[in-house]
């Protein structure tokens, strides 16, 4: 028994790890990547005809289990165990909801892949709406990326022309269909229940649960939501095994991931790496160092804790649980570097905006706290106007927003104001003794 | 007497495009095409107005008031006109750590209107928006619906002159990281832009 564990592989935790390829954003920046033609030139549908005419539901279930991926979208539940969670078929429509409305700042990872590879995810659809069998999908497509839309209309009308969605797809006796649909701009959307709303010409606004989306998700039938680069991955889960997938990053966190590099990097972009590498390889080796001195990074989309620039928190590896040990969260991988003479007042007051803007106004603590009162002191602050008791009180109002709130909203904004106080509080303190931000305001704006 | 002005209904001579629009969803779920039916009047007329909104609320079958309170709640139907060319500045963090709130002083500067006004001619509108997912190549303007990525001082002047003669040039899509192919020589594959795009 030793012996076997001895020969077990060490997992890939490293982007310069030989043992490590770039797999699923691969053809993405590739001219024409979108069309049929050459997803089909490059092995594509493959995994879906595997699925269909070779395993059960079960078996796909199973496998994607196994490979021990979680969610992309940011929460990070384990997404085979979402599809086992559908009841069993009792006659009803059952749908497949693909999130694609990413709107957290700092991430950008699934515009690449529904502008330039969209077929990969409706080949993911097809495989998840085999796996919780259910017979139509709908992608729900954020309203700005009028060109994801376009590439993602013609994607699908080119897999209906060939026969991959419809009846009997691969003579395998299952149906599978997608509806493509346009969202109009409204961050709540990405939170599921909203999502659903939205998608029934509601207001985006979120529903209590239970029940569950798989009890009663759209039309009140069994529903999943998925993110984008969720499903895309099961088309590689498949293509190559579950071994593959999980012998990439380390316990908790299996697979890969996308960093989207934003802020004053030497090379920013987004870059396919694996779990488990840390921070410091992510912002020194992949993106190239800072461009400029850094005092903090946001280590996943603007509604997760920041981490100074210190050590401790550079060799964190990436994964689940060692980041939220750290007091943050894995998110989109949304990492964006904060330099050293951007003052955090400001940074925050850009980040809590966002959430103010964004905010449905449904519940009281997220309407009159994130959405009314927090921009609010961070105006007077920002204008010079503060006052000793304001620091106190806004820690109060964010602490207040923890956990109160109907959807997550107000937590998303609550906790990064909470660690620019636990970090950065004398840059608070700065600036309501001076009246004035410790790191006045540069021109950042480049030829 | 005041004579009323009559308004031809949007739909009634798109009759193809309004079935299109319905088929695409299950019969029980119809009220699902609301959304669309916006973009539909939206994109021809570049706002929804009043008539509009009673036409889609009749051919849905639900109450005007209803129509209302969906289109109000996202931030990208208009119930007025915006300009010829609609330019929408990411202001969130990534695009302001690269330059946004410099970029939208230039546009004020350069088109005498702020943050949702249009100019007198029709041609303008501008309107601070938050995060169009442009992050990694920061700031990002976004013109009608074509993204402007990594839009600097120089090339933000090379726009505006093509929108003022009425060129609007291809979309700029940048890239970065993974998204780049490889470069031939194996060397970095940094600093090259696409110009190929939508279009409209």
């Amino acid at each position: 028994m030793s012996d076997v564990v001895a020969q077990r592989p060490e997992p890939i935790v490293s982007r310069s790890d030989p043992r490590f390829e770039v797999v699923m954003f691969r053809h993405v920046g590739v001219n024409g990547a979108w069309t049929l033609n050459y997803y089909l030139g490059h092995g594509g549908y493959s995994s879906a005809q595997k699925a269909l005419t070779r395993m059960t539901p079960e078996e796909v279930v199973a496998e994607v289990k196994a490979s021990g991926l979680r969610g992309r979208g940011g929460a990070g539940f384990p997404t085979g165990v979402k599809w086992s969670f559908m009841p069993k078929p009792d006659g009803r429509q059952r749908f497949l909801v693909c999130n694609a409305d990413e709107s957290e700042p700092g991430s950008c990872k699934d515009r690449y892949v529904l502008e330039d590879d969209p077929h990969q995810l409706i080949e993911g659809m097809i495989i998840g709406g085999y796996a919780i069998q259910a017979t139509l999908g709908v992608i729900y497509v954020r309203g700005e990326y009028y060109l994801a839309y376009e590439r993602l209309k013609n994607a699908i009308e080119e897999a209906r022309a060939k026969g991959y969605l419809g009846e009997n797809i691969f003579g395998s006796g299952f149906d599978f269909d997608l509806i493509l649909h346009r969202g109009a701009g409204a961050y709540i959307c990405g939170e599921e229940t909203a999502l659903m709303n939205s998608y029934e010409g509601l207001r985006a606004n979120p529903r209590l649960k239970p029940p569950f989306p798989a009890q009663a998700g759209v039309y009140g039938l069994p529903t999943t939501i998925n993110n984008v680069t969720s499903l895309a991955s099961t088309v590689h889960i498949l293509e190559r095994g579950a071994g593959w997938f999980s012998g990439m990053g380390t316990e908790d966190s299996k697979g890969f991931h996308h960093v989207q590099l934003s802020g004053p990097f030497n090379k920013p972009g987004v870059y396919e790496v694996p779990m488990g590498i840390t921070y410091r390889e992510i912002i020194f080796e992949v993106g190239g160092g800072p461009a400029m001195p850094a005092k903090a990074f946001i280590p996943g989309g603007t509604s997760c804790p920041m981490f100074p620039f210190t050590d401790e928190y550079l060799d964190t590896p990436m994964e689940y649980a060692s980041v939220a040990r750290k007091g943050s969260m894995l998110g989109t991988g949304g990492l964006i570097l904060i330099p050293e003479e951007k003052c955090i007042v400001d940074a925050m007051y850009n980040v809590v905006r966002f959430y103010a803007h964004e905010s449905c106004g449904k519940c009281t603590p997220c309407r009159e706290g994130v959405a009314t009162w927090l921009p609010q002191m961070y105006r007077k602050l920002l204008e010079g106007l503060g006052a000793p008791g304001d620091l106190k009180l806004m820690e109060d109002m964010v602490r207040n927003m923890r956990g109160t709130a109907f959807c997550p909203l107000a937590d998303a904004c609550a906790m990064p104001v909470q660690a620019s106080f636990k970090f950065f509080r004398h840059e608070y303190e700065y600036l309501v003794e001076h009246g004035r931000p410790k790191y006045q305001k540069s021109d950042w704006w480049q030829a | 007497m005041v004579e009323l002005e009559t308004v031809e209904p949007f739909f009634a001579s798109r009759q193809e495009l309004l079935d299109e629009i319905l088929g695409r969803y299950p019969e029980y779920g119809r009220r699902s095409a609301l959304m669309p039916l916006l973009w539909e009047v939206q994109r021809a007329e570049r706002y929804v107005s009043e008539a509009r909104v009673e036409e889609i609320a009749g051919i849905l079958g639900i109450h005007p008031t209803e129509v209302r309170g969906v289109m109000s709640f996202y931030s990208t139907y208009h119930d007025h006109p915006v300009g010829r060319y609609h330019l929408q500045v990411c202001s969130t963090l990534s695009c302001s750590l690269a330059g946004s709130d410099e970029l939208y002083d230039f546009l004020v500067a350069e088109l005498g209107i702020v943050n949702g006004e249009t100019d007198a001619e029709g041609r303008f509108s501008i309107q601070k928006v938050e995060c169009l997912g442009s992050c990694t190549t920061a700031p990002v303007l976004q013109v009608n619906d074509t993204y402007y990525e990594r839009l600097g001082r120089s090339r933000c002047a090379h726009l505006l002159q093509a929108l003022r003669n009425d060129q609007p040039p291809e979309p700029w899509r940048e890239r970065g990281g993974d998204t780049l192919p490889p470069a031939r020589d194996g060397t970095s594959n940094r600093g090259t832009s696409e110009t190929e795009g939508s279009g409209e």
